[in-house]
């Protein structure tokens, strides 16, 4: 499969913040690349870097088998993006700004084809309104309407569900599923959230301040033999004993007054809540935890923690 | 670069602060042919009083479209930079500060052709503006006084320029005014580039305008041959080079001529100076420039 982007040893330095240490990674021709990392974790300055925006302390950007710094234009012309909140000529129609920016990016682009891109988005109704009359969720919807008009054959979108409701978001994972699959195109996705990510991106990147602490395909990243449990019982110091006395101890990953965190594989959870149960422990509540934080702990946590309040 | 200088010049006008100063000069033109019109013979005895006694002024003949526009030109050119910098200064920092300069820089376009295109529609704004002014000024001065010989006073003494004599000399000037005027749009478009907000730019631009005015106007040896000759601002009124006339040895001014070209060729090549300073730094600025915003 062919290379699409291959960015090496990538850094960025702010002075004597490092916002992007040493980062090297390869999205291929026709992936969905999620880009995780909690807020500040350099996801944007890296995005930022991919467009130029940005010029790296040290480190190379190919994409398209070209360098980006010294074929910007042509590279420019072949990607589309949306980076952070898609700040738009707010004075301006719908209309005039996906025009405009389409015949920027090098495109003759019709009445009937930006019309098509509008109605894609759900804004076609909306197409003479101007832009300071749209909620947080349309100006994202018109975002990515502008950052697929001129047909790119790749797509760099940070985090560009912000904003969008239930509907919007699940919309928003259709249409990356559809450019993808149906179209062929390359599409490079971040977020915060994994579960999110999860759902669309057939390769996933974690990236922790500024540093990758991860990269693989969705299935051997999601491993269900570390999956993180919350469990909450009327009394956690004396849950936590019993643990500690069981076969158990070695699953504790922290515990807190109000929750015990465990690591375990996923078809264990049952034994556990029956172990607990046979020892007269009282649970309120034991759920598989999904986010990027509890993902983050699988990767980084190696000793179990105990809040002071909780010995 | 006409796709950029189109959406360029469609943006700054569908801005309704870029009507301001179309609006403030047609007041401000409007309120001076009003008060002319009825105060004229009294404003002429006022600013000619101190050679009214040993001259015999023909004060209707004065005061024809041809003065008036003279007389505007006079007050309004001191103060048009800062309705230029309503624009220039916004034109990058806005885009800064509303996010669009990344969602521009995003687009196949190089950082220097964007910049030349933004300063193109600057300067194109600028001229607009100008020939508004050079409407409202000269042509409604004219429909409404009539044209006749110009009168210029220069320091101590008075200059007659035929009538025939007068219509090029505004051209000039108006062409001069305009390469002046976009000293004062590089200015700010050089601000605008290195901040933020357009605020700051608009704020910097008519201070730094205010003390560079003050410095040309002061009559002080230390600075007259030192940072003087030097500031674009003691430039900026080289305009009126083109209505100050030579005289032959009876006192008749002689038609077409000009009393001091080459000082007023020297003004606007240290004008175009300024232009190339202050538009080649800010895309030196800009190119090195990491987009946060």
């Amino acid at each position: 499969m062919q290379q699409i982007i291959e960015v090496k040893n990538l850094t960025k330095k702010f002075k004597e913040i490092t916002a992007v240490n040493d980062l090297s990674f390869t999205v291929n021709e026709g992936d969905v690349y999620g880009f995780l990392g909690q807020n500040g974790a350099g996801k944007s300055t890296t995005m930022r870097m991919m467009l130029s925006l940005i010029r790296p302390t040290s480190g190379s950007i190919t994409i398209f088998n070209k360098d980006l710094f010294t074929n910007r234009e042509e590279v420019l012309r072949r990607t589309g993006a949306i980076i952070e909140k898609p700040d738009l000529y707010n004075y301006l129609t719908a209309y005039e700004n996906v025009a405009f920016l389409a015949k920027l990016s090098g495109k003759i682009v019709s009445r009937k084809m930006i019309m098509q891109f509008l109605q894609m988005v759900s804004l076609s109704e909306r197409a003479n309104s101007k832009v300071k009359t749209f909620s947080q969720g349309m100006k994202q919807r018109l975002g990515i309407a502008v950052a697929l008009v001129h047909d790119p054959s790749l797509i760099i979108l940070d985090e560009p569900t912000n904003g969008l409701d239930p509907q919007g978001i699940a919309d928003t994972r259709e249409l990356i599923k559809t450019l993808s699959y149906q179209h062929g195109k390359t599409v490079m996705i971040s977020s915060h959230l994994l579960s999110e990510i999860e759902l669309i991106a057939n390769r996933i990147l974690i990236i922790h301040k500024g540093k990758k602490i991860a990269e693989g395909s969705a299935k051997e990243l999601l491993n269900p033999s570390k999956t993180i449990v919350e469990i909450n019982t009327t009394d956690n110091i004396s849950a936590k004993e019993i643990l500690m006395r069981s076969e158990w101890r070695v699953n504790i990953k922290i515990v807190q007054t109000e929750k015990i965190i465990l690591q375990l594989d996923k078809i264990s959870i049952p034994s556990l809540i029956n172990y607990l149960v046979q020892n007269n422990v009282a649970i309120l509540s034991a759920e598989p935890r999904h986010s990027l934080e509890d993902y983050f702990l699988s990767l980084t946590t190696s000793e179990i923690y105990v809040e002071p309040a909780a010995i | 670069m006409w796709n950029l200088l189109q959406f360029e010049l469609f943006k700054t006008f569908k801005k309704p602060r870029t009507y301001i100063a179309f609006g403030a000069i047609g007041a401000i033109v409007f309120l001076i042919q009003l008060a002319l019109l009825i105060n004229g013979k009294e404003y002429v005895q006022f600013i000619l009083s101190s050679i009214d006694e040993t001259l015999l002024i023909p004060y209707t003949k004065i005061t024809n479209g041809y003065w008036i526009c003279f007389a505007i030109l006079n007050l309004l050119l001191i103060h048009v930079p800062i309705l230029v910098a309503l624009v220039s200064g916004d034109i990058i920092a806005g885009e800064a500060n509303a996010g669009t300069l990344r969602l521009l820089l995003t687009k196949p376009v190089s950082r220097t052709k964007l910049l030349l295109t933004k300063f193109l529609a600057c300067t194109i704004y600028t001229l607009i503006l100008l020939v508004w002014m050079a409407f409202l000024a000269l042509f409604i001065s004219v429909l409404l006084f009539g044209t006749n010989d110009l009168v210029v006073a220069k320091e101590f003494e008075l200059l007659q320029i035929e009538k025939a004599d007068v219509l090029w000399r505004y051209f000039a000037a108006f062409g001069f005014a305009a390469i002046a005027l976009i000293v004062v749009a590089a200015l700010s478009f050089f601000l605008s580039s290195i901040s933020q907000n357009s605020i700051g730019p608009i704020v910097a631009t008519v201070s730094i305008i205010i003390v560079l005015t003050i410095l040309s106007e002061m009559r002080i040896p230390i600075y007259d041959n030192t940072i003087k000759p030097y500031l674009f601002t003691t430039h900026m009124l080289g305009w009126k080079g083109f209505f100050y006339i030579n005289s032959n040895a009876d006192g008749q001014t002689i038609k077409g001529s000009i009393s001091n070209l080459p000082a007023v060729l020297k003004s606007l090549s240290i004008l175009f100076a300024y232009i190339i300073i202050f538009v080649g730094s800010a895309i030196l600025i800009f190119n090195r420039k990491d987009i946060l915003s």
